[in-house]
């Protein structure tokens, strides 16, 4: 057995069960808690695709920033002293019948399509340099408007969350 | 016929990772469909980007045998980050008028 394999498949197993336990857990901070292992299965499987500079920004982006921003907003909207942290699911039997026909679809085209499969396909070597590259250059105009996308969220998410109600 | 699935299951390739973000995308539509908590719905969109994002790795990797998919992962991850920020910005202040967050009963937009 090849490491690859090993490690493959054991990353796999993570990211898919603790996506499992997100999604079935009543528990919205059990849920949380377990969208970490699968932040962190899914930068293992970026890592196997070549993608280390990838795999890095995610566990900082996702683990250090998304999942502490889920965490505060679920720990501000609950009611942690009345032990309210149970949270319903609605319509869940047409959910799983819509779900499932939507997995099949999806597995099935993946599977039935013939992929091209490019010739030389033995990796990158040294991708953050290319990848500063190409966000200096042919992604230049993106990467701008990213910059002002991301300004513009910092200063609406602080006006959103900090209004103040008017005095009743 | 069993020597050919342990074949394929021994040889992780394009197939096996689109798979995979194939059923995590389903995971995050099931949560998206289901929970009426409004910060389960965003778990959910956050599993749709992450296999979105596998999706471009993946073909990056296999297919185009360039960068470019890389870094529109770049910017995958940066949009998810606003939209986390600015949604969770939205769902306390919803807290605030409505001491609630389940979606289905917020059903206002002015009192």
């Amino acid at each position: 057995m090849d490491l690859y394999i090993i490690v493959f498949y054991l990353f796999a197993l993570i990211t898919l069960a603790s996506a499992a336990i997100v999604v079935i857990s009543k528990n919205i901070v059990y849920s949380a808690f377990a969208l970490l292992f699968t932040f962190f299965g899914v930068a293992g499987l970026y890592v196997l695709l070549m993608a280390d500079f990838i795999a890095v920004t995610q566990l900082l982006i996702y683990v250090g920033g998304i999942l502490v921003l889920l965490l505060f907003g679920v720990m501000l909207t609950t009611k942690v002293i009345r032990v309210d942290m149970r949270t319903a699911t609605v319509r869940t039997f047409p959910a799983v019948v819509i779900v499932a026909a939507l997995a099949g679809t999806l597995i099935g085209i993946f599977w039935s399509t013939d992929w091209p499969q490019s010739p030389a396909s033995d990796g990158f070597e040294r991708t953050i340099p290319q990848i500063g590259e190409m966000l200096l250059t042919s992604y230049l105009l993106p990467f701008e408007i990213a910059s002002v996308v991301l300004l513009v969220a910092l200063i609406g998410a602080a006006m959103i969350a900090r209004r103040e109600r008017k005095a009743l | 016929m069993l020597h050919e699935i342990i074949q394929w299951l021994r040889t992780p390739g394009l197939h096996h990772f689109l798979i995979i973000s194939g059923i995590l995308f389903s995971v995050g539509v099931f949560a998206i469909l289901t929970r009426r908590n409004a910060i389960m719905v965003l778990m959910g969109i956050e599993l749709v980007l992450n296999a979105a994002n596998i999706n471009f790795l993946a073909f990056s990797r296999y297919t185009s045998g360039t960068l470019d998919g890389q870094v529109v992962a770049i910017f995958v991850i940066i949009l998810a980050a606003a939209e986390a920020a600015i949604a969770l910005a939205i769902v306390l202040n919803i807290y605030q008028n409505f001491s609630t967050v389940n979606i289905d009963e917020i059903d206002r937009l002015k009192d």
